[in-house]
């Protein structure tokens, strides 16, 4: 797969520009991310469209690691990006890891 | 070693309470389940589908063997447990194959009684209970022609519609004079009758059975007084009976069924029991409900959790035969100590009859349109005191609510599959109907989460409630309190209890004391337990960002786009040429996509991108403009008209009144949003009267309105009382926003509040209780002196700006 190819690590901040529980977003060219960070820590990268109406997922209340669109209430999983039973659909998620406290995000 | 569970009885009660259990404690036990059917779970109530021919037995299976398969669960299907061996701690089948527990789950339901009489043992002579029973209906219906059904209960109805829809002649012997008479009087019983019969149905009433005539296979039946029936089959539906001879061969103290206590064990505490086996406080239960309930105690009393008590369940019945509408609950007999309220439209097939003890509903039997039935168990279960509504109560909520708005159809069962219920999400009445029985859904959130019926405005879901009644019959109803979420089994008053009772003041400290199921609560928790702690503790609780809705955290209303609005407060609806030209150019400054009007005398800048909205704040907030808080649950407008400064009519400066109490009061958080209303005169032009708390002005004083609403459902105003000067209304409106914020629910409006604690109570704390009344006044000032922050200022200067700005911007 191309992006693979393409595929680059960007520093993107610190872990503690980001509210526990809560998100912000990265901009690029083609989309807009939103980097999400749990009461434990782990960070996760989703596109910030729900796949349901294209709702901000990046405003939606984080609880365990998952996100609840503040549109329609949809529950996204911040792992995958899945959304959780019945509701049926997928945000694309983007590979995100920790170094030190410096957030890496690959676009 | 992980501990053995095994349950014995593969059927609905058993299965829920191992479903309980996995969500709770997934790992805890290695679960062995034994069955006497050779099927796995499946949807009992839906045999009577199954029978009539309008479902198929896959489509009522439950629980499929993957199912047990991915959670590690040992089936035994077809395998009946014959012994407890409770000194050795195993059970052993009928085929010999054995298994140990350390803790056992009696689940073994009920059988059929079948009455003693001579030729019950012929073939052709069956019960209505298993799907077994449904084939050989089924089969017999296909070669002969003649039924009778004994027993004109509940199930004999049920099995002899079906025998009707598989083109049998089917005629019901019934040994009283009324039909179901468990859950009928006479009147709804007749009445009940008679739509059978036109249905095509006959009856025999009165009649008691002498025996079964026949040699091999059933010819007809005979009765005391010598007269006879011809039948090719016979159906008993007289009742049934606990299955206790397993538990009583263990040893297990049993009277009619298994005894047990608020925790669902018996006398052994190593073995559980519940579902139709058992008696609880001395009743046996036969409906799905009250199973559902022990389940959940039994799986938390399992899981080691230990704070479920299960104290028994009032229960309400509906019959599942097409078109016919028919609830009754409670004791709806009623004695010397209860009275009747009635009404009753024979030619119109209507009946409803409440019958009330100490002015609390105690039974209700509703024949034809029961659309409000699900309104009087409600009240019924919470105990709601109706004095104050007695007159319009038997009209149905939506005549005691004045009107109800949006909405014409009441009917459920008389829509037809296309018809369209939830106005909102556009799910029609085939889709509900659809997803209930191949979802094997039972509750109305089920219903909610899988087909978004009832999930935006509610205002379908007393619809949604009767559809879900007409298809699983009358026992679904959701447990007497309702948990806040799927992270707790506590009620919104329990949390907020304790958190007053042992001073918790953090979101943590209430997961932790309350043992919360999920490390961080959910969107539905997570907001109500915010509100609760920086209401109960004004100044020390924090307000937590991250557990508000973004518009509460951002200060504006998300828009579908993800832009926000920006909705300034215009105090009491009068505004000055400054503020409207700062408006007009922060919209042009800000390249607002559109301006509007709001009902609430405001104006709405719509389109504003998130990044912009501190820099708008800044401009808006230094030409003397402040937030609106037309995004929160919190006080809105304060609408008013322009009073006798003015008007030739107006009594009062009900103006200058709307400013002074938007002054006082904005800013306040609540439990949902709060708006106001200042009239001049009984004109009413500021429309005082669908408020949460409106004034209207007279030429004596003022007169003060609770509990108005004009949204889903219309909801005009109860007069709270009069008053005769300013000072008085601000005291008023102060302790009754208070005594609102204290002990409404988060997300309860005032309208339903009121109805649930009932007019006389908030006139006794606000009008009668004067210390009472001051005390609340003084709780509310204090609350503000924290609270009313301008929060547009400060974010403004710079607060929360991670919250405004994107952390990284790549490329363009």
């Amino acid at each position: 797969m191309s992006a693979v190819m393409s595929e680059k690590w960007v520093e993107i901040g610190n872990l503690d520009e980001i509210p526990k529980l809560g998100s912000r977003v990265v901009r690029t060219a083609s989309d807009e991310i939103a980097i999400f960070r749990a009461a434990d820590d782990r960070v996760f990268a989703l596109s910030n469209r729900c796949p349901h109406k294209q709702g901000p997922l990046s405003e939606g209340i984080l609880h365990g690691h998952r996100v609840t669109c503040p549109l329609h209430n949809w529950v996204i999983e911040l792992e995958n990006g899945e959304a959780v039973a019945p509701d049926v659909g997928c945000a694309k998620s983007y590979p995100v890891r920790l170094e030190g406290e410096m957030i890496l995000l690959a676009i | 070693m992980k501990e053995r569970l095994v349950l014995i009885g593969n059927g609905m009660a058993g299965v829920r309470t191992l479903e309980e259990l996995l969500k709770l404690e997934p790992d805890k036990y290695e679960i062995t389940v034994f069955g006497s059917e050779p099927h796995p779970n499946y949807n009992r109530i839906l045999l009577s589908p199954v029978l009539a021919g309008e479902k198929k037995f896959d489509e009522i299976v439950l629980n499929k063997r993957e199912w047990y398969q991915q959670h590690d669960i040992t089936l035994h299907a077809g395998s009946p447990v014959v012994e407890i061996n409770r000194v050795k701690r195993k059970v052993i089948a009928a085929d010999g194959t054995e298994a140990a527990y350390d803790r056992l789950l009696l689940a073994t339901g009920s059988s059929p009684f079948i009455i003693p009489v001579p030729g019950a043992n012929l073939e052709g002579v069956i019960s209505f209970r298993d799907i077994h029973d449904v084939e050989q209906m089924l089969a017999a219906s296909r070669q002969y022609k003649r039924a009778v059904v004994i027993g004109g209960g509940l199930l004999g109805l049920e099995a002899a519609n079906g025998l009707i829809k598989q083109g049998m002649e089917v005629s019901v012997v019934h040994l009283m004079e009324t039909l179901m008479e468990r859950q009928l009087d006479a009147a709804a019983g007749a009445m009940l009758k008679r739509s059978l019969e036109e249905n095509g149905m006959h009856f025999l009433m009165g009649a008691q059975t002498d025996a079964i005539l026949g040699e091999e296979r059933v010819t007809g039946v005979r009765f005391k007084d010598g007269s006879e029936v011809k039948a090719d089959l016979v159906v008993m539906a007289v009742g049934i009976r606990p299955n206790i001879e397993l538990a009583k061969q263990a040893g297990l103290y049993c009277e009619r069924g298994v005894v047990v206590n608020d925790t669902m064990q018996t006398y052994d505490p190593r073995i559980y029991a519940l579902g139709e086996c058992v008696q609880h406080r001395d009743t046996c239960y036969g409906l799905v409900a009250p199973l559902f309930e022990q389940a959940k105690v039994c799986a938390n009393h399992l899981a080691e959790l230990g704070y479920g008590r299960y104290e028994g369940s009032v229960t309400s019945t509906k019959l599942k035969v097409t078109g016919i509408e028919l609830f009754s609950a409670g004791d709806f007999h009623g004695d010397e100590q209860t009275e009747e309220i009635v009404f009753q439209d024979q030619a119109g097939g209507t009946y409803k009859k409440l019958v009330i003890k100490d002015n609390r509903i105690s039974g209700a039997v509703l024949y034809g349109n029961t659309v409000d039935g699900a309104w009087y168990f409600q009240l019924m279960r919470e105990g709601t005191d109706i004095s104050d509504m007695r007159e319009s109560l038997l009209f149905g909520e939506a005549a005691h609510l004045g009107s109800s708005g949006h909405g014409g159809q009441s009917k459920a069962s008389a829509m037809g599959d296309e018809a369209q219920v939830c106005d909102c999400n556009g799910v029609c009445k085939g889709d509900i109907v659809k997803a209930i029985t191949s979802e094997g859904l039972f509750t109305v959130d089920d219903v909610k989460a899988h087909t978004k019926a009832g999930a935006s405005c509610g205002s379908c879901i007393g619809l949604v409630e009767q559809i879900l009644a007409n298809t699983l019959g009358g026992d679904y109803s959701a447990p007497e309190a309702k948990p806040i979420c799927a992270c707790t089994d506590f009620t919104h008053d329990q949390v907020r209890s304790t958190i007053r009772e042992y001073e918790l003041t953090d979101k943590q400290a209430v997961f932790d004391k309350m043992d919360w199921r999920t490390p961080d609560g959910c969107h539905v928790c997570r907001p109500a337990i915010n509100y609760y702690l920086i209401s109960a503790w004004p100044g020390k609780a924090e307000d937590d960002a991250q557990s508000r809705f973004v518009n509460e955290r951002v200060h504006g209303n998300i828009q579908k786009d993800g832009t926000f609005s920006v909705i300034p407060r215009i105090l009491g609806g009068r505004t000055t040429p400054d503020e409207l030209r700062a408006i007009a150019d922060a919209a042009d400054k800000f390249n607002v996509g559109e301006v509007n009007l709001t009902g609430g005398q405001r104006i709405n800048m719509l389109g504003v991108k998130k990044e912009d909205l501190p820099a708008m704040w800044a401009f808006l907030t230094e030409r003397g403009l402040l937030s609106g808080h037309a995004y929160g649950k919190a006080l809105r407008t304060v609408k008013t008209c322009v009073g006798s400064t003015w008007c030739r009519f107006g009594t009062q400066d009900s103006t200058g009144l709307g400013i002074k109490l938007e002054e006082m009061t904005w800013a306040s958080w609540m439990p949902h949003k709060f708006k106001m209303a200042v009239s001049g005169c009984p004109r009413n032009c500021a429309e005082a009267t669908i408020k949460d708390f409106g004034v209207v002005c007279v030429d004596s004083g003022y007169e003060l309105h609770i509990g108005g609403n004009g949204g889903v459902k219309v909801r005009a105003t109860d007069v709270l009382c009069r008053v005769t000067t300013e000072e008085e209304v601000m005291e008023h409106c102060a302790a009754f926003i208070q005594l609102y914020r204290e002990e409404a629910r988060y997300l309860e409006r005032t309208a339903p509040w009121i109805e649930r604690v009932g007019l006389s109570y908030i006139k006794k704390r606000i009008v009668e209780d004067v210390p009472g009344r001051k005390a609340l006044y003084a709780r509310f000032l204090e609350s503000q002196e924290v609270a009313q922050h301008d929060p547009w200022t400060a974010r403004a200067k710079g607060a929360e700006a991670h919250e405004f700005t994107p952390i990284k911007q790549i490329g363009e």
